[in-house]
């Protein structure tokens, strides 16, 4: 008796947990995948099966190319600065230096604010000519960029924001990884000959390794997941020189309302990520463990 | 490679962490090649000395003198120390070769002589087969011979062991005690070892500082710390069981011992190793009368606990074939040569003239 119900309980807990998961993740994604094989649908005309042809728009479109180029050069620098800072305020923080309980405060603050407002305030930042970045260049008698209203500047300008909000969340992993590190095998490297330098990099840096690619992964994931501030601050412009994939597929799908076109940048970007998923899980299998 | 060691002078070392003073000035030199313990209880300051020697902290006051050059302001990387840790302190990421090669690399030593001096080395501790291994995968007594051979590749006239076999079982200890022991002599480095095995301290070294509290108690050989403790804390310290220390009252002095203690003689404590106790007490020149509490059989001896006439229990080691009995009253005796007399007041060994 106890037993059938607890059998009957049993399929409860699980379907909850499974329907939401089919509901929210599994049905959208084949519910895109099958999108991207039709056509869109408008008032007067019903959509209709297309085969590739989705697909085929997808490989000629000239604005997907520049914005994968956009999303690649975004991925790839954000990642490295964000561990570079993140490192390095680990170290300051994790350092003796008087005030490092308000330094870690102010490193982390950026992480606790929601993107939007981040952006706002970068937006204040950027200002051309008012803006905290302009009175910088004029202190070094430079003249005045308008950062975000230039092709050549914009994507950067997405990339530091991105950078100043994450670099702090990455921080406080850092810190548990340093603060980790056993002391006697810094002054075993020390005794052997080492300058603090050579300490930190034959010693710290592997042992920070497992951290490392943590981070990466997740610096990886936050670049195509977080595009708030590209919405607020540039809108992708200009001339698409600040346009993210996510971005584009917001873009395509709720602006032009090209629902078909939309689910079939979605299927890129879906597969795009599971491809990243896989190696980097085989990368962390192979490298992340020492003991 | 036989390398020279360097002597090695300390004079008035102090150090304080905040208002807490952990050395509060402490002495001693070795020798070339010589072999000097630390020893001490945890918390006497022997492995805070021992970092402050190395140089991977600063010192408060005093100086560090290596081959007569005052080396008290070099930083630690300067030194030519090396230093065995008490877990090893092995790099988890590299090899066991690495490992043992890490310091001729970082002080870019050429590849080919890296190489000769390694594979020395390995053949020496006998890690041959290990060289590819991580320090993972190898057992305490192997980390352990790895982090010594790290120390030897180098060839460092000096190196400092930090209590360094705590962390093996009993068997392996004695074994890496005499290979320590060996490499001291064979290779004449001078070695700073820290303790609180007094077994292990006495069995090493050339020269043993008996720390407490910051400070040195008594400075000598293993067999001056044994035969002439120099203060109460030193003879209840060093030897197991430690010297039974009694009070005059349970004690028949011989004549005059009492008369020529200038103090009064309350004052005075009587030293008693348990092994040079004589039951029974025939023809001895000091006696005590006590009651057998237990008997603890080991072997080659008898602990007999004993209990005096005020209470104070004491040991006497027994080698004799014959057992007394427990709860039996029997008079234990020792010769004058046994006696050591020491200051209740002072914690001092007091000489008497007699």
């Amino acid at each position: 008796m106890n037993n059938r119900l607890s059998i009957r309980l049993a399929v409860i807990m699980l379907v909850i947990p499974c329907s939401l998961l089919v509901a929210f993740t599994h049905y959208p994604a084949i519910q895109a995948l099958i999108n991207s094989f039709w056509n869109n649908s408008s008032s007067r005309r019903p959509s209709r099966f297309s085969g590739i042809e989705n697909y085929q728009a997808l490989m000629e479109d000239d604005r997907l190319a520049q914005i994968l180029i956009n999303s690649t050069i975004y991925a790839l620098g954000t990642i490295p600065l964000a561990i570079g800072l993140s490192i390095g305020m680990a170290l300051l923080v994790n350092s003796r230096l008087p005030g490092t309980t308000l330094m870690r405060l102010s490193f982390f603050m950026p992480t606790m604010l929601p993107m939007i407002a981040v952006a706002n305030i970068w937006l204040f930042f950027y200002a051309p000519g008012i803006g905290l970045a302009s009175q910088i260049l004029e202190v070094f008698g430079m003249p005045s960029i308008n950062f975000l209203g230039r092709t050549d500047t914009a994507l950067a300008s997405m990339m530091f924001v991105a950078v100043w909000k994450e670099a702090g969340l990455f921080m406080i992993f850092y810190l548990a990884a340093l603060q980790s590190v056993p002391t006697n095998l810094k002054d075993a490297a020390k005794l052997e000959g080492a300058s603090a330098l050579r300490v930190f990099w034959d010693v710290v840096m592997p042992l920070l390794r497992p951290t490392t690619i943590f981070v990466a992964v997740n610096a990886l994931i936050n670049a195509f997941r977080l595009v708030d501030h590209v919405i607020v601050m540039t809108e992708g412009g200009p001339n698409n020189s600040s346009a993210l994939l996510l971005y584009y597929i917001y873009e395509v799908t709720f602006r032009q309302r090209d629902f078909a076109y939309g689910a079939t940048l979605t299927v890129l970007m879906v597969g795009l990520l599971g491809l990243l998923a896989i190696v980097q899980y085989w990368v962390l299998n192979r490298k992340a463990h020492y003991q | 490679m036989k390398s020279t060691g360097a002597s090695l002078s300390v004079k008035g070392l102090k150090k304080s962490w905040g208002p807490t003073e952990v050395l509060t000035g402490i002495d001693f030199d070795i020798e070339p090649g010589g072999f000097l313990t630390l020893l001490g209880p945890s918390g006497c300051g022997k492995s805070t000395a021992l970092r402050l020697v190395s140089g991977l902290d600063e010192v408060s006051g005093g100086s560090i003198l290596i081959d007569g050059k005052d080396v008290t302001k070099v930083p630690a990387d300067q030194r030519n120390i090396g230093m065995v840790f008490q877990n090893y302190a092995l790099f988890p990421h590299m090899t066991v070769a690495e490992n043992i090669a890490y310091g001729l690399k970082v002080r870019k030593v050429a590849k080919p002589v890296r190489e000769a001096s390694l594979e020395r080395v390995a053949e020496l501790m006998s890690l041959g087969p290990l060289l590819d291994r991580k320090p993972a995968q190898l057992s305490g007594g192997q980390q352990q011979r790895v982090a010594l051979a790290r120390v030897l590749v180098s060839e460092r006239p000096l190196v400092l062991m930090d209590e360094p076999l705590s962390n093996l079982d009993a068997k392996l200890r004695t074994e890496i005690r005499s290979e320590i022991k060996a490499l001291n002599k064979s290779l004449g480095i001078t070695v700073v070892y820290v303790t609180h095995d007094q077994s292990e301290a006495l069995s090493m070294s050339d020269t043993v500082v008996l720390m407490n509290a910051g400070r040195v108690e008594q400075v000598g050989t293993p067999k001056e710390l044994y035969d002439v403790p120099a203060t109460v804390f030193s003879a209840r310290f060093i030897g197991t069981p430690p010297m039974n220390l009694l009070a005059v009252a349970d004690v028949s002095l011989p004549d005059g011992v009492a008369a020529s203690y200038g103090n009064d003689p309350a004052d005075l404590l009587i030293g008693v190793r348990p092994e040079s106790m004589q039951f029974p007490a025939g023809g001895a020149d000091y006696s005590a009368s006590c009651r057998i509490t237990s008997i603890e059989y080991e072997g080659s001896v008898s602990l007999l606990h004993l209990t005096s006439k005020s209470g104070a229990s004491f040991i006497l080691s027994h080698s004799g074939d014959t057992l007394p009995s427990l709860e039996e009253k029997i008079t234990v005796g020792w010769t004058q040569s046994a006696a050591h007399l020491f200051s209740k007041r002072t914690g001092e060994r007091v000489l008497t003239s007699s």
